[in-house]
């Protein structure tokens, strides 16, 4: 067996109150494409900055080529030939092709550049990418795949052992990622490590050799894809931490069959073929009225994407949504909030809260906005809305008058939800509301989830955490590579059959295979397999079924 | 255990070369039109000549060399400010302190000239202290991420009080090698003719150019505009260029003084107030986008040329008044502001 | 006690106000009698009084400006507003039969304001609907208001002689200057349109997270088109009072770099040019300072314009005190003094 050309031992790397790293090693062969796998706050871009030198690591060893290293920053990287494409293009759109792939180390005469030479090098490079652009036009006058293409050009000018090539697939369609992966493939051949970072699960095991999954900052493993199981993939990536949580009346949801569809409860809004160009396929979805529907998928796989078009946040471009009866185009957050939609963000920081204003500001934001500046909520009112908020939620430190940037995380995402509760939606998305918070305000958010839905509000809940998501959902709905997959009954569904369809639909048939759960409970299982099941499922954008056509 | 889920694309060939369709030369002139990079600055330089022959069919003696020539002689000063202006705003900043600082060079040039100085120490003196003040300004932005709008300001501020604290009256200058520069003119034959400072200008323009298209310093200057966080992963001296930037546009608005003062042939501290906009709106209109990374130097020579050619037409007319100018200036500014945004709305 | 000391410390009002009080103390050392305020023919008269009736045109821009300001914007334009308003005006009141009509110069100020107001629809309509960023879509008005200023009053400086509206720069109203009883009336229906309205904390919350202010359904166009009016229409105001106090309108002059007062005015009060939290009284204060700073400079015996160079020494200070790297360095020193007196203090324990 070769030696792997970078060997990461044992690393660690501790942030103000989060070891992003713990004691994790990490190698890479020549010539094989290797993946990091791992769900939020696994780790993997952490690791991926230690390698590129934009972390200095705590402890541990880095390894390249033989030759111990200890990067000061990411040009000491470049140099050991540690090359790297980041998601964004960090190219320069108002320069040239030629530019961008040789400046800072561009040919010179006489003080000058030598544009010409400049162009004879980059077209080059550009011909062993097999790649026929003229390398003197703007490179903004691309397509993405082109200037990703481009990156990695630039990347392997430096005579490049390794290239880490994050993400470099999110907004690419099929015909540009095959011409990605053919570059891939060349490279791999001439001998390259590749790192290959994506959450396209078909993806991954199109191209890659190799896997690392990381979890929660630890090592989980480092598996051969071929001899690794999506299922397992999945399972790995996603972990089973269990919550401590007070047992919630789940039961009633919980009758047979028959039972549950003629409980069926009011329909409440349905949409039908919506969906946004790059960001999720078109989808059916009813939500009945005081129904609980989880959103389960892998990071990327479009449910955040789901729930913002949903939430009027981002514009749908095909399909229609009703609300509530009545026909309804959401072109903006207003509009979704005044027929009493709200949508929560799973970034809390950058798209939630105002760091800066009060907690009860905060609060009375999102009622306020709805009410226009000139119909002041009355400062009275004000305070019995943060109050009673403040006292339902247990909302910490219980002063409605403190900066909502001084207080933890929990506090900020009850304050969030405390904003949202307060327009008295009719229909609550929430996006990761219990990430990155503690176990506490975790298992309180989930009983306020399960209260809510009682008293007749429907809610959209996506987690990371199945457990989380089997707990509270009534209907789980699942997404895979920006696509509904999957939307079914949560009737005894478990964990290891939800992780079958997050994986891949088609292992729920293979019911042979021993990790596989023995049995895929619920008929909705067996219904999404077989719609991922058709013949070409990655191009076809058709009609998914959904089961409210069912019923 | 050889179950492997993969899926494999079925016969689904790789597609070929991206290759270069041959194009149709209206689908050429479209791209180049609506591209950020050369649509405006051809859109201006339409606009030159169209304003200038609209100018020759109006008014007699109009279409002349020496009116063109006259536009450099009137205007070389604006033109040396531009060209500073271009390297401050490709990097997406701006430089409000130009005007004040060409008065304080004004300022400095008559007073030291009056107690006997000589000008080969003076001139020297004013560019090298000028170029001194950008440095701080570079500095201030750069360390202490100041915005460059608030730090100019304060440049400017500074320059202007310091005028006065020179003098309070206009200080004319009567020193023979300023005079002999002021009143030579350059024949080009055919009895038309430019001034010293006019070679000057253009001697700075070439430079500009030069460094701009050709240097490393040049390219990242645009770079910056681009995205300076992509600047600086790729490794090129981005701290550096930030701050020289406001260096080059110091030093030209030094120069720009000492070749106001031979036009003005007087140093007063009042001069030059709102040449900071002249200037803005000259790069504007010569087609470099306000928020960096595309533009040219020559684009910004075409700007001034258009400022000086309304402002001929106005004088022309006679019946307009000076201030049609400023409302010129205003409305040029307002096109060509919205129609960079549409063109970089576009690519976007 | 300490724990009080640190909250007025810490307060964002403390600097402006210390700086305050130290120009107010350094003028009466120089001058004893700086603080009295003389009573003649029933009229206010002193020192503090001048400060408070020059400083008005300065604070009422301000206060538009801070507004602005606070919503990560900037208006550089209300000088040339300054000057239109008083062009306007003034040849209004030069083209009537009877300038001295109290009838005539209402009808002056009122035309004067609207036109104001819809130069300041028009900063915000740039803003806000085409999406220009603030400093170039107000410095498109900066440059052509001054030449539309000219054109109104051809280039001419417009003297008038009317009586009553001279009464807005130099008259009295119950023995206070009429420009000081404007300055406090715009001061504080600024502060109660924004404060007992929700207009205050809405422009602070598209200010501090646009992106989360929209998610929460904040219309920021319609916020932006109010401060950009709002802002136009104080220095309107302040443009009358100019005019009013010279009673002439000088295109070239009036406002000549009032923006940049307002601006420094405003940085001066503690309001971020990030936008976000924003502090009228902090305005005021800053106003206050600038123009005690001018009267100082110009008692002095310092040729008044030479103040620029201390505004230039001022802006530099604010803004190298609100600096990320000198904000960080001072966190820095701070830990490591904690770390000290921790130290210290385990050693003694031991």
């Amino acid at each position: 067996m070769t030696e792997p050309v970078v060997e990461m031992s044992a690393i660690s790397i501790s942030f103000p109150g989060v070891k992003a790293l713990d004691d994790v090693s990490f190698r890479m062969f020549p010539g094989e494409v290797h993946s990091l796998m791992g769900e939020n706050g696994a780790g993997k871009s952490t690791l991926i900055k230690a390698l590129t030198g934009v972390y200095q690591i705590d402890s541990g060893t880095i390894v390249v080529d033989g030759q111990p290293v200890s990067f000061t920053g990411p040009a000491a990287a470049q140099a050991a030939g540690i090359a790297t494409v980041y998601q964004e293009v960090n190219l320069l759109p108002n320069l040239s092709v030629a530019e961008n792939i040789l400046l800072g180390r561009e040919p010179r005469r006489f003080g000058s550049i030598d544009g010409r030479a400049m162009r004879r090098r980059a077209a080059e490079l550009l011909d062993g990418l097999n790649l026929d652009i003229d390398p003197g036009s703007l490179l903004g006058s691309h397509s993405l795949a082109i200037q990703q293409l481009v990156a990695i050009a630039r990347a392997i000018n430096v005579d490049a052992k390794v290239l880490i090539l994050d993400e470099p697939t999110s907004s690419l369609d099929a015909d540009e990622v095959a011409e990605l992966f053919r570059v891939i493939r060349s490279l791999r051949d001439s001998g390259v490590a590749i790192l290959f970072v994506s959450h396209f699960l078909d993806q991954i095991y199109e191209i890659t050799d190799r896997l690392t999954v990381l979890r929660n900052g630890r090592l989980v493993g480092e598996y051969l894809t071929e001899e690794l199981l999506r299922i397992d993939l999945v399972q790995k990536m996603i972990g089973k931490e269990l919550t401590v949580l007070d047992e919630i009346g789940r039961k009633a949801h919980s009758a047979d069959g028959d039972g549950a569809a003629a409980d069926r409860p009011a329909e409440y809004a349905r949409a039908e073929g919506l969906g946004r160009k790059g960001a999720i396929e078109p989808f059916d979805l009813v939500i009945g009225e005081g129904e609980v529907i989880g959103l389960a998928g892998l990071l990327g796989s479009g449910r955040t994407e789901l729930a913002r078009i949903l939430g009027g946040i981002d514009r749908a471009d095909s399909g229609t949504l009703t609300v509530g009866g009545a026909g309804s185009k959401l072109r903006t957050p207003r509009q979704a909030i005044s027929r009493r939609i709200a949508y929560s963000s799973e970034d809390r920081r950058g798209e939630g809260i105002i760091d800066e204003l009060t907690v009860r500001d905060n609060i009375v934001l999102a009622l306020q906005a709805d009410r226009g500046w000139f119909r002041p909520i009355p400062k009275k009112r004000q305070e019995e809305l943060a109050q009673s908020y403040i006292q339902a939620l247990n909302i910490r430190p219980a002063n409605p008058d403190a900066l909502v940037r001084n207080l933890s995380g929990g506090n900020q995402q009850k304050v969030l939800l405390a904003r949202w509760l307060a327009i008295a939606p009719r229909l609550l998305i929430l996006d990761e509301p219990t990430r990155g918070i503690d176990i506490g305000a975790k298992a309180e958010i989930q009983k306020l989830v399960y209260t809510l839905a009682e008293n007749g509000m429907s809610v959209v809940f996506i987690s990371a955490e199945l457990e989380e998501v089997l707990r509270l959902a009534h209907r789980v709905v699942v997404l895979r590579d920006r696509r509904l997959v999957a939307d079914i009954e949560n009737d005894g569904l478990t964990v290891d059959a939800l992780l079958a369809l997050i994986a891949d639909g088609s292992v729920a048939e293979e019911g042979g295979v021993p990790d596989a759960p023995a049995a895929v409970s619920g008929s909705g299982a067996a219904r999404a397999s077989v719609a991922d099941t058709r013949p070409d499922a990655d191009t076809d954008p058709a009609p998914l079924e959904t089961s409210g056509d069912r019923r | 255990m050889t179950a492997t889920i993969d899926r494999p694309r079925t016969g689904a060939p790789l597609p070929t070369k991206p290759g270069r369709p041959p194009r149709r030369p209206v689908d050429r002139l479209r791209d180049v039109l609506t591209s950020p990079k050369s649509g405006p600055v051809l859109v201006t330089a339409v606009l030159f000549v169209a304003v200038f022959i609209v100018g020759g069919v109006r008014y007699n003696g109009f279409f002349s060399g020496q009116v063109l020539l006259n536009l450099f002689v009137d205007n070389s000063y604006l033109i040396v400010l531009a060209v500073g202006m271009t390297f401050v705003i490709l990097t997406g900043g701006i430089d409000l302190s130009v005007g004040a600082v060409v008065a304080l060079s004004t300022m400095i040039a008559a007073s030291l000239l009056q107690t006997g100085w000589s000008p080969g120490i003076v001139i020297p003196l004013i560019l090298v202290l000028t170029s001194v003040l950008g440095l701080l300004v570079g500095l201030m932005i750069h360390v202490f991420k100041v915005q460059p709008f608030i730090a100019t300001l304060a440049a400017m501020f500074l320059a202007r009080g310091l005028c006065y604290v020179i003098s309070k009256d206009s200080i004319s200058i009567t020193e023979p090698t300023f005079v002999a520069l002021a009143v030579t003119r350059i024949p080009l034959g055919g009895g038309l003719s430019i001034t010293p400072s006019v070679v000057i200008a253009l001697a700075v323009v070439i430079v500009a150019v030069w460094v701009l298209g050709f240097t490393r310093f040049g390219r990242t200057v645009y770079a910056i505009g681009g995205s300076e966080q992509s600047g600086m992963l790729m490794g090129l001296p981005v701290a550096r260029t930030k701050v020289i930037v406001y260096v080059v546009s110091g030093f030209c608005s030094g120069l720009a003084g000492v070749l106001f003062s031979f036009y003005t042939l007087s140093g007063y501290p009042l001069t030059a107030v709102g040449t900071e906009l002249d200037a803005i709106a000259a790069v504007v209109i010569g087609g470099t986008l306000l928020t960096g990374g595309y533009g040219f130097v020559l684009g910004s020579v075409l700007g001034v040329l258009v400022l000086g050619v309304i402002q001929t037409i106005i004088t022309f007319e006679g019946t307009l008044s000076s201030w049609w100018t400023k409302i010129f200036i205003g409305a040029l500014l307002l096109v060509f502001i919205i129609l960079q945004k549409v063109l970089t709305a576009r690519r976007r | 006690m300490n724990a009080l000391l640190l909250r007025t410390v810490s307060s964002r009002l403390f600097w402006p106000i210390v700086m305050l009080l130290v120009l107010v103390l350094i003028n009466v050392i120089a001058f004893p009698d700086f603080l009295t305020v003389t009573v003649k023919d029933g009229h206010l008269f002193g020192s503090i009084i001048d400060i408070l009736r020059n400083g008005a045109p300065t604070l009422i821009i301000a206060v538009g400006m801070t507004l602005v300001i606070a919503t990560r914007g900037i208006d550089l334009s209300v000088g040339a507003v300054a000057a239109i308003s008083g062009a306007v005006a003034c040849s209004i009141l030069l083209g009537s039969s009877d300038p001295g009509n109290p009838g005539t110069v209402a009808v002056a100020v009122i035309v004067a304001l609207v036109i104001s107001l819809v130069l300041g629809v028009w900063n915000g309509f740039l803003v806000s609907v085409i999406g220009i960023q603030p400093i170039i879509a107000t410095l498109i008005l900066m440059t052509a208001g001054r030449g539309v200023a000219m054109l109104i009053t051809e280039g001419q400086i417009l003297t008038v002689n009317s009586a009553p509206f001279k009464e807005l720069g130099s008259g009295f109203w119950l023995g206070i200057p009429v420009a000081v009883v404007i300055g406090a009336v715009i001061f504080a229906v600024a502060a109660l349109l924004t404060r007992r309205t929700a207009l205050g904390m809405l422009i602070e919350s598209v200010g501090i997270n646009p992106e989360a202010s929209r998610q929460a359904g904040v219309r920021a166009r319609v916020l932006l088109f109010t401060v950009y009016a709002f802002c136009a229409l104080s220095a309107g105001i302040a443009g009358l009072i100019l005019t009013a106090n010279q009673t002439a309108a000088d295109a070239n002059n009036t406002g000549l770099f009032i923006e940049l007062d307002a601006i420094l005015a405003v940085v001066i009060g503690g309001t971020s040019l990030a936008g976000g939290r924003y502090s009228l009284a902090g305005t005021l204060v800053g106003a206050l300072v600038i123009q005690t700073l001018v009267t100082t400079v110009y008692t002095v015996g310092i040729p008044p314009i030479v103040t620029m160079v201390f505004k230039a020494a001022v802006v530099t200070a604010v803004c190298l005190l609100q600096s990320p790297t000198t904000n960080a360095a001072f966190a820095q020193l701070r830990q490591r003094l904690a770390a000290r007196t921790a130290r210290v203090k385990e050693a003694a324990a031991s």
